[in-house]
C-alpha cells in the first residue's frame, strides 16, 4: 500500500495526522499551561503557552480555599465503590447470559442496552423522590446505586462480549471436575477475564467519575458531593477564577488520562467489540 | 480433558446436581435486574404517572390532572424553544462528528509514524469530565481574553472579538462545538474498527483496476461501512439528544434561552421550581421524542439492509 502512495497523499496523511494530534490534546494542554499562570497573564492580551511567571497559586487556591480535595475524597468513594459492584452484578449477568442456557440472551442484551439509553433527567426526578422518601439525599449509597444502574449496561455488554471468545471447552472440562457454577466463574472465567475486567472496571469508573446531573441533584453539600459539581461552582463573587478551574481540571483529569493511556489498547478493543459487531 | 471431550455425556448428570442451569441463570441475572429495573424502569414508569398529576413539592399537592400538564405543554413557548434547540443540536452534532469522524478514521486507516500517538491521544477528550470540558471551552471561547479570539483576530478572520456563548446568535454553535470536540476522535475511533474490516483485497483489486482513491472510498469502503455509520450515528444522536451537562454550566441555557434544551429546561422545572408533575411532563415528551428517533433510525437501517439484500 505505501508505494502506491504519491508524496502529496503522504504529506496530506502527515498533515491530517498533525491535525487530529492538535484537536485532541492541543485544548487540554492550553487548559493545564494556564493553571500555572499569573491571573494577571492570563488578561494581559498576549497569551503564551509557557507560563511565565510559573506560578503554583491557582493550586493553592483550589485545594485550600475550595477545598478540592475533600470532593476528591468523595468522588473516589462513590467511584471505586461502583466499579466494584458494577463489574460484581455484571460479571454475574454476563456468565449467566453467556455461558448458561438462557432463552432469548441477545433480547435480554438488547433491553440491558437499550436502558443505557434512556433519558437521564427522565429518571432524576422520580428517583429524587425516592431517595428523599428513604432520607438517602445527600449520601454516598444514593450515588452509588444510581451509578450502577448506569455503568452496567455498558460493563455487561463489553464483559459478555469477552466472554463469548473463551472456548467453550473449558467449561465442559471444568463440569467433568466436578466444578460448581460459581466456581466455574469465580476459578475460572474470572480469572482468564482479568485483562478485560480491568478494561470495564476503568469504563465504570470513568462513568461515575464523570457523572453530573445526578450528583447534582441528590447532593448539596461539599460532605458530599463529587468533582464535576465542585468544579461546576467554582466561581467567585465578582470574576470566573479561569486559573483555579484549569488547576483543579488538571487535577481531576491528568490522572484518568494517564490511566486511559495506559489501557488504550483494551479500552479500544473493548469499546468496539462490545459497541459495533460485525 | 481430550478423554473427557471423546466421551461426551458422562460428566453430564454431574453438572448442577443441586441446581438445573435455568435456575442458576435466573439466580446470576437477579441483581443486574434488581438495580436496572429500580433505578431504569421503575424512575420511567413513575414519571409518566407523575406527569398526570399536579405534584409540586411546594404546594404539597399531588392529585391526579388528567391531561392537564400535557394542554399545558403543547402551548409552552418555551417547551417548543427547547424542543427546536435540542433537534437542532442533536442533528447539527451528529452529522459533524460522524462526517469528520470518517475522515479522521480515513486517515488512521493509512500506515504512517506515530500512529499509536494519535491514537491514543484521541482518547483525551472522551476520558475528561464534561463538566471540565464545558469550563474549558468557557476559557477558550472567552469574549474578551479567549485564546479562540485572539487566534482569529490575529489570523485577520474576524475584526473584533466574538462574544461567543454570551451572545444569543452564537451560544448555540459554540456549545455545538464544544461536543464536537469532544466526541468526534471517539466517533473516529467506532469507525476505524468498522473500515479495518473491509477487506483489504477488494481495495487493491480495485487499484489494479486503476480505480482512484476516492471512487474506492465511494464505491467500496462507503458502502460496506454503511451498517457501522447508521449504528454509531443512532447511538450518538441517541446521546447527543440527552445533552445536559454541557449547556448547565456554559451557558445555563441562557443567554435569552438561546441555548435551553429538553434536559435543562426539565432539569430546572424539577428542581427549581419543585413542579414534579409539569417537568414529569416535559420529561416524558423527551422521552417519546427519542423513542421516535430510535425508531426512524431503526426503520431506515433495516430498509438499508434489506436494499443491499
Amino acid at each position: 500500500m505505501k508505494d502506491t502512495r504519491s508524496p502529496l497523499q503522504t504529506i496530506a496523511i502527515y498533515l491530517g495526522a498533525l491535525l487530529i494530534l492538535i484537536w485532541s490534546g492541543g485544548p487540554f494542554i492550553w487548559q493545564f499551561s494556564i493553571s500555572f499562570q499569573l491571573d494577571k497573564a492570563l488578561t494581559s492580551g498576549s497569551p503564551s503557552l509557557i507560563p511565565d511567571p510559573f506560578t503554583l497559586e491557582h493550586y493553592y487556591n483550589a485545594f485550600i480555599e475550595k477545598e478540592l480535595h475533600r470532593y476528591v475524597w468523595n468522588s473516589l468513594v462513590v467511584s471505586l465503590a461502583t466499579t466494584f459492584l458494577c463489574l460484581f452484578v455484571g460479571s454475574l449477568a454476563a456468565f449467566a447470559l453467556s455461558r448458561l442456557n438462557v432463552k432469548g440472551r441477545f433480547g435480554i442484551l438488547m433491553v440491558i442496552l437499550s436502558v443505557s439509553m434512556f433519558p437521564q433527567i427522565a429518571l432524576v426526578g422520580p428517583l429524587y423522590l425516592v431517595a428523599t422518601n428513604l432520607g438517602l439525599l445527600d449520601t454516598y449509597t444514593a450515588l452509588i446505586i444510581t451509578y450502577l444502574a448506569l455503568g452496567l449496561p455498558l460493563v455487561t455488554w463489553v464483559l459478555f462480549g469477552y466472554f463469548e471468545t473463551l472456548p467453550r471447552e473449558i467449561d465442559e472440562a471444568a463440569r467433568m471436575d466436578g466444578v460448581s457454577v460459581p466456581g466455574l466463574l469465580w476459578h475460572i472465567i474470572l480469572p482468564m477475564s482479568l485483562p478485560s475486567l480491568v478494561t470495564t472496571g476503568l469504563l465504570a469508573f470513568i462513568t461515575a467519575w464523570n457523572e453530573f446531573l445526578f450528583a447534582l441533584a441528590f447532593t448539596s453539600n461539599i460532605d458530599r458531593q463529587t468533582i464535576p459539581v465542585g468544579i461546576a461552582n467554582f466561581t467567585n463573587q465578582y470574576y470566573v477564577p479561569w486559573g483555579d478551574i484549569a488547576a483543579a481540571s488538571a487535577v481531576v483529569t491528568v490522572p484518568l488520562i494517564v490511566l486511559v493511556l495506559f489501557f488504550q489498547r483494551h479500552i479500544i478493543e473493548g469499546l468496539t467489540q462490545g459497541g459495533i459487531k460485525e | 480433558m481430550t478423554a473427557a471431550a471423546t466421551v461426551p455425556g458422562i460428566g453430564r448428570p454431574r453438572l448442577g446436581k443441586a441446581l438445573p442451569g435455568t435456575v442458576w441463570a435466573l439466580l446470576l441475572l437477579t441483581p443486574a435486574f434488581v438495580s436496572l429495573a429500580s433505578v431504569s424502569f421503575y424512575p420511567i414508569v413513575n414519571g409518566l404517572y407523575l406527569s398526570l398529576t399536579n405534584t409540586s413539592l411546594i404546594t404539597q399537592e399531588n392529585e391526579f390532572s388528567g391531561f392537564s400538564n400535557y394542554v399545558q405543554l403543547w402551548g409552552d413557548a418555551q417547551f417548543w424553544n427547547a424542543w427546536w434547540h435540542t433537534m437542532w443540536f442533536t442533528f447539527a452534532s451528529t452529522v459533524l462528528e460522524t462526517v469528520i469522524g470518517l475522515g479522521m478514521a480515513l486517515i488512521l486507516c493509512e500506515a504512517f509514524k506515530g500512529r499509536g500517538l494519535v491514537r491514543a491521544a484521541m482518547l483525551v477528550p472522551w476520558a475528561m469530565p464534561t463538566v471540565v470540558t464545558s469550563k474549558m471551552f468557557g476559557w477558550l471561547f472567552d469574549g474578551q481574553n479567549g485564546i479562540i479570539n485572539y487566534i482569529l483576530l490575529h489570523a485577520g478572520l474576524i475584526d473584533q472579538n466574538v462574544n461567543w456563548y454570551g451572545s444569543p446568535d452564537t451560544a448555540m454553535t459554540t456549545i455545538i462545538i464544544a461536543d464536537v470536540w469532544k466526541t468526534t476522535p471517539f466517533m473516529a475511533l467506532l469507525l476505524l474498527t468498522g473500515l479495518q474490516t473491509v477487506p483489504n483485497s477488494l481495495i487493491e483489486a480495485a487499484r489494479m483496476d486503476g480505480a482512484k482513491g476516492w471512487i474506492t472510498f465511494w464505491y467500496i469502503r462507503l458502502p460496506l461501512l454503511m451498517p457501522t455509520l447508521l449504528i454509531a450515528g443512532l447511538f450518538r444522536a441517541l446521546d447527543a439528544f440527552r445533552v445536559f451537562d454541557l449547556v448547565y454550566v456554559l451557558t445555563g441555557g441562557g443567554p435569552a434561552d438561546s441555548t435551553e434544551t429538553l434536559s435543562t429546561l426539565s432539569y430546572k422545572v424539577l428542581f427549581s421550581t419543585l413542579q414534579f408533575g409539569y417537568g414529569s411532563a416535559v420529561s416524558t415528551a423527551m422521552f417519546v421524542t427519542e423513542g421516535i428517533i430510535a425508531l426512524a433510525f431503526c426503520l431506515y437501517l433495516i430498509r438499508q439492509i434489506r436494499r443491499a439484500q
